[in-house]
């Protein structure tokens, strides 16, 4: 288990977001977190993050309550995931090559020449044109800008890697393009992967697991077919709406 | 990571050539260990040089995309080099790793680099060609929003009247506690100066003359103009620049509202009925300091500070500094929003643009100053 979250309240003012959620995250998965917009799926992302305070409850990470950490221990345990923000969050600064150099400066002692070859491996992985490695942040498109950040989120070869929303505005090969980039990452680099999304086909091709967020708590969790089968009113509509029926007579027509 | 030095020592990435031409790799080969890494990948190459060299991977600790890279690198000089270069006992995700990391796309030529003296005069002349530049946008950028005042004066109806009293809010009434503050002092200080040097020839009551005349001709307005460039330029720079980079201003435009009337008129109008206000208070509040200290400090009565000041100031000198208020409020306010519409995508040019809106409006509130106490001197007002 390489993340476990118990018993967690979160809120903001009056409002309790998250009441009691209960999440395992284990290690070799690929993790798709989905429900409605507006229930805080990444509000708990940030909070596992460490972005967000809790009001109770654990969390661990690689094994570790993050609550006890020192100040070196919790960057330590930063340098080994890596975070692919909605908005990408680039620095908008930095050139796209710079931005994925970034964290190497800080936090490897690279030579000079291997920070330029490593940074052009890494944007070579995610599909991007070499081209774009000395682009502003602002030149480039949406679907560059997802993929420049999934670069700069993999630069330290993480052992977990959080995407929010990865294959939102991407185009549907781009976004399939993307679902295989991660599995493939996955299986190369022993990643687990946290996905945040709304994409029904990342949940059909890419995801191990699926966990579903609902008022606060965690309404179902397992493999897709466990999701398929669920009578949850909400996951029945999600799952068997018109949007998802050609999906799921496509795919997986056979556990429909 | 420093406590687990000995750890680490035992987990070095490491390449031992045996019998045979097989290299041995052993250790991590991970970003972490990244000098040990190349230190024992330029030792495949040179072992390459005398043999054909087989890579024995499966000693390997843990390979991560910066180790497979560099194997990759290595096997790509070895082979143009005209060596062998073979893995063995590599398992399947070393090789699913090893194929991954190799750039398939050729390096990109960086453009040639230009002379030390041939970029100089390259960036002069952009810097003289952009002088040029921002004056004719400045004055196309005034023209532009004359018009949209005068689209907005023929059709009152879509007069803004709630965004200037709240632009006349942020501007005029919030700036009013700071302002007044800093002209009280800076007009205590003055007289201070005043006195003491005045003081030597026995005149020290002149010192009413001083400040009443340097106060309402100059100080006021011109203290007035530099904090508002300051305080609500850059606001505007920044509100406007924001707006930029979030494409809201591309927004208004494609709804068929003109950014010009919506954003900048009711800031550009705010700030020629504010100024004026606040020069105007700046003035009373340098005069109340500068009497202050000239009846603690340079023994004056109150009365006779205020008879005199009656006999030294005339309308006219409250006139010249009122004048002047408006057109600094204008120049403020255009070069605002020009430089808040100049910003592009990055954080950083909304900083640079900032800064450069409250440089430019002081630089030119100054200039303007000089300029209008030329024309006062020179029409004997």
């Amino acid at each position: 288990m390489i993340i476990s979250v118990r018993d967690l309240v979160v809120g903001f003012g009056d409002k309790i977001v998250m009441k009691g959620l209960d999440l395992d995250i284990y290690r070799g998965e690929i993790l798709g977190f989905v429900g409605p917009s507006g229930q805080g799926k990444s509000v708990l992302t940030r909070t596992i993050l460490g972005l967000v305070p809790k009001r109770s409850g654990t969390i661990e990470v690689f094994g570790e309550n993050v609550d006890g950490l020192s100040i070196a221990q919790r960057r330590r345990i930063e340098q080994r995931w890596g975070v692919l923000f909605q908005q990408g969050a680039l620095f908008s600064a930095l050139t796209v090559k710079q931005n994925i150099q970034m964290p190497m400066r800080e936090h490897l002692n690279l030579s000079e020449r291997l920070l330029d070859e490593f940074a052009r491996l890494k944007i070579e992985m995610v599909g991007l044109k070499p081209d774009a490695a000395d682009k502003l942040p602002s030149e480039l498109s949406g679907g560059m800008i997802k993929r420049a950040a999934l670069a700069r989120s993999l630069a330290l070869d993480p052992e977990v890697l959080f995407l929010d929303e990865p294959t939102s505005g991407l185009d549907p090969i781009g976004a399939g393009e993307f679902d295989e980039l991660v599995a493939t990452l996955k299986q190369t680099l022993g990643l687990t992967v946290f996905m945040v999304t709304h994409d029904l086909d990342s949940l059909y091709t890419a995801c191990d697991r699926i966990a579903a967020l609902g008022d606060g708590q965690i309404i179902a969790q397992g493999p897709i077919e466990a999701m398929l089968a669920s009578d949850h009113p909400w996951l029945r509509s999600y799952f068997h709406g018109k949007r998802a029926r050609n999906i799921v007579t496509d795919k997986v027509g056979v556990h429909a | 990571m420093r406590t687990a030095d000995a750890v680490q020592e035992r987990d070095r990435a490491g390449a031992t050539l045996l019998e045979g031409g097989t290299v041995a790799l052993s250790g991590r080969w991970t970003a972490d260990e990244a000098p040990a890494v190349e230190a024992a990948a330029a030792r495949i190459t040179q072992d390459a040089r005398a043999q054909p060299v087989r890579i024995d991977l499966s000693g390997v600790m843990r390979l991560d995309t910066l180790g497979a890279w560099v194997l990759e690198r290595t096997r790509g000089e070895v082979e143009a080099a005209g060596g062998t270069f073979v893995y063995a006992g590599a398992s399947p995700e070393h090789r699913i790793l090893l194929r991954e990391a190799r750039i398939l796309s050729p390096v990109p030529v960086p453009p040639a680099r230009r002379g030390r003296v041939y970029s100089f005069l390259e960036a002069f002349g952009v810097r003289v060609v952009g002088g040029k530049t921002d004056l004719v946008t400045g004055l196309a950028f005034l023209g532009e929003v004359v018009l949209a005042c005068l689209r907005v004066a023929s059709r009152p109806s879509t007069f803004r009247g709630t965004a200037l009293v709240n632009q006349i809010q942020q501007v005029a009434f919030n700036g009013v506690p700071i302002i007044v503050l800093i002209s009280f002092l800076v007009g205590g200080i003055v007289a201070q100066q005043g006195i003491f040097q005045l003081q030597r020839f026995g005149a020290q009551s002149f010192v009413v003359n001083l400040i009443g005349l340097l106060i309402l001709r100059e100080l006021g307005v011109l203290l007035t103009s530099i904090m508002v460039a300051g305080r609500s330029g850059s606001a505007f720079t920044a509100e406007i620049g924001s707006m930029r980079m979030r494409e809201e201003v591309d927004a208004l435009r494609v709804m068929g509202l003109d950014p010009i009337e919506i954003l900048i008129v009711p800031r550009i109008l705010a700030l020629v009925i504010g100024l004026p206000i606040l020069a105007f208070l700046a003035s009373l509040a340098a005069l109340a300091g500068g009497g202050l200290v000239a009846t603690l400090y340079g023994g004056m009565t109150i009365e006779a500070f205020l008879s005199r000041l009656q006999a030294a100031v005339s309308m006219h000198h409250v006139a010249v500094g009122l004048i002047k208020a408006p057109f600094m409020a204008l120049i403020i306010g255009i070069i605002a929003t020009i430089e808040g519409f100049a910003v592009e995508g990055s954080a950083e040019s909304l900083g640079r643009h900032v800064t450069a809106s409250v440089v430019k409006s002081i630089f030119m509130v100054i200039v303007l100053d000089g300029l209008f106490a030329v024309f006062f001197a020179a029409i004997d007002f």
